[in-house]
């Protein structure tokens, strides 16, 4: 059995009333691409957001190499409103704020691209090799360190190639093709220097053809970077090509989960994404 | 690419010592005129412009304190800094006062910068979560409060509550401060320049993505927070050098607009856009625009509406002008380079040649 990276227990997000997540487990484990589908509206980008510490769940807990990094239990008004399961199972908070978990090792991108889009390519790369750059306040400010400078503009460039993105490296990263935006914020997360990379809908917005080359590109990159990969994704079959196994969310909760063929042929699964007709 | 680095280094120098050399000079034949005192001022604008501009500009901060550091830099510098023989006749009303130091001026112009910061660092814990307008709105009250208990009795032995301060190290020579701001501008560029700058930009461009490429917001926006303290209270010391005098009712919130003015002229997130805006508009309003405070008479003709305030309505307007039809600014957010200079130059003759070759050809 591959090492587990990513363990989500028992996560239930609650917003007021409404349960956006309840009661979710997966587990990604070293080298996978899973994928978590669901109709609109599912709670897909909210357990991502979970996972990444913008949102705080209501309950659960979530390890990411053997470390808890966000754990927590219905408390204040949530504990009158709490309307999901395992109320009770954890006692403990943990949470941190998204940049220690970028730090920690897990990097994503946003559904709708998020670049820093008057800035360069380059400066976009650039900026993501801040965070685990060995320099202090003074010493960047005063450029002291020029050797930590030049290994972070070498390693950025280096990544732009890989990704064949340098002959655009002083272009404004809003005037880039959106594909290229694309592959542009997946460079920008490798940048990071991740273990688990997640990916929110990369394939959005992209014809047949371009979802085909991303389907290659993040095999590619797994391979490369011995990363593993967690997307969410609309677009089948993308999911069906690269995924090793498949959740599947419909209103919050699980409603399947397994290898890519399995869930073809899951009849939840097709209900939740055609539904029924009402003759039968 | 090498070639341009050496020029633009020889011309920088040459630059450097051109107006070195022109410094010297009005410092020699003109230190009384119009023209030092509005050198001096503009320069200091230019550096409290640019600390402004690296917060709104550079990391998206829109604070309005500047004034506040710069009445506490003031302060700072001007309490520090009174010769002791002076204590008594400047602390009249408090019995010479209870600070009985006195400090090399530039020992008290850092300690006014310290003293910035660390009120910077006490109104920025619980307001740099705000976003936008709020963070203006609680600097800004941070700034008038501060300013209303500089004035207070109780203080009065410290700050000489409402009273004036005085008698303090003045500039020798137009210089100093001309020096000293470049110095700290040339900072703020390598700042601005550094990892750390990229990462204010990140945060201006986009919070939460910049988030999620681990950088911290609240340390960052801190960082960026206090440097720009930091220099406004260095930039007041040295206004109350220039001013000779201190007193807490000259640092009004009109003064922050002043600034920020400046900073809109140059260009929201160009440093040379804020130096170039500052010396326009410190000219203009201490110098150029001036005769229009003044009755004039024109060919015989007396103009009734220029009287004492249609200065200021006249810079409303050229202000309204800017805002409605040249919303970048003078730069933008682009930067001087010897480049863009000799471009620049090089248009009109390029458009000629490619004129000819199209007459010819």
């Amino acid at each position: 059995m591959a090492e587990n990276v990513l363990h989500i227990e028992n996560v239930t997000m609650q917003f007021g009333g409404v349960v956006a997540v309840n009661n979710l487990n997966l587990d990604v484990n070293q080298g996978e691409i899973v994928a978590l589908i669901g109709p609109n509206g599912a709670g897909k980008t909210t357990v991502f957001n979970c996972v990444t510490g913008v949102y705080e769940p209501t309950n659960g807990k979530i390890d990411f190499l053997g470390e808890t990094i966000v754990e927590n239990f219905p408390r204040g008004k949530m504990k009158k409103l709490y309307a999901g399961e395992n109320m009770g199972m954890y006692n403990e908070a943990v949470s941190h704020t998204p940049d220690l978990i970028t730090y920690k090792g897990i990097a994503r991108t946003f559904q709708n691209i998020r670049l820093f889009s008057k800035l360069s390519v380059f400066e976009n790369v650039l900026i993501a090799k801040h965070m685990r750059a060995r320099q202090n306040f003074f010493s960047a400010a005063l450029h002291l360190n020029r050797a930590e400078e030049k290994r972070m503009r070498e390693e950025a460039l280096a990544l732009l190639e890989e990704q064949g993105l340098d002959k655009y490296r002083d272009d404004v990263a809003g005037s880039l093709p959106y594909g290229l935006q694309r592959r542009l914020e997946i460079a920008r997360a490798l940048a990071t220097e991740p273990k688990l990379l997640l990916l929110d809908e990369p394939a959005a917005g992209m014809n047949p053809q371009e979802t085909l080359e991303l389907a290659a590109f993040i095999g590619e990159i797994r391979d490369k970077y011995n990363l593993s990969v967690f997307l969410v994704e609309h677009h089948m079959d993308l999911v069906m090509n690269i995924s090793d196994r498949i959740y599947v969310l419909d209103f919050g909760k699980l409603i399947a989960h397994g290898v890519p063929a399995e869930i073809q042929s899951n009849e939840k699964v097709i209900e939740a994404y055609l539904g029924v007709s009402e003759d039968e | 690419m090498m070639g341009n680095k050496k020029r633009d280094l020889i011309l920088s120098l040459i630059f450097a010592a051109v107006i070195t050399a022109v410094l010297v000079f009005i410092d020699k034949r003109l230190h009384y005129s119009m023209l030092a005192s509005v050198i001096q001022k503009a320069s200091i604008y230019a550096l409290l412009a640019v600390s402004l501009n690296l917060l709104n500009g550079f990391t998206g901060l829109f604070s309005l304190g500047q004034a506040g550091f710069m009445m506490l830099g003031a302060y700072t510098y001007a309490i520090l800094t009174i010769p002791l023989d002076q204590h008594a006749s400047v602390y009249q009303y408090f019995n010479g006062g209870v600070v009985n130091v006195c400090l090399p001026a530039f020992v008290g112009v850092t300690a006014a910068g310290i003293v910035a910061v660390i009120f910077a660092w006490l109104v920025g814990k619980p307001c740099l979560k705000l976003k936008s307008d709020y963070l203006a709105i609680a600097t800004l009250g941070f700034a008038e409060i501060l300013r209303a208990l500089i004035q207070w009795e109780v203080l009065g032995p410290v700050t000489n509550a409402s009273n004036i301060l005085m008698k303090f190290p003045k500039f020798d020579s137009i210089l100093t401060p001309v020096i000293v701001c470049a110095f700290c501008i040339f900072l703020i560029v390598l700042l601005i320049n550094s990892s750390y700058g990229r990462a204010f930009k990140a945060i201006r461009e986009d919070e939460v993505a910049a988030e999620a490429m681990g950088i911290n917001l609240a340390k960052t926006k801190m960082q960026a927070f206090l440097t720009s303290a930091f220099f406004a209270g260095v930039g007041g010391a040295l206004l109350a050098m220039f001013q000779a005098s201190v007193q807490a009712r000259s640092f009004t919130s009109a003064m922050t607009y002043e600034i920020l003015l400046i900073v809109v002229i140059g260009g929201i997130g160009s440093v040379t856009g804020s130096i170039i805006g500052s010396f326009l508009y410190i000219a203009s309003s201490e110098w150029w625009l001036r005769f229009l405070d003044d009755s004039q008479t024109y060919l015989g003709v007396n103009i009734p509406f220029m009287r004492g305030g249609f200065r200021m309505v006249v810079f409303s307007v050229v202000i309204m002008l800017i805002v409605l039809f040249y919303r970048q600014g003078i730069m933008g957010t682009r930067e001087f380079s010897w480049q863009g200079i000799i471009d620049f130059f090089k248009k009109p003759f390029a458009k000629r040649e490619r004129k000819a070759v199209k007459d010819n050809g």
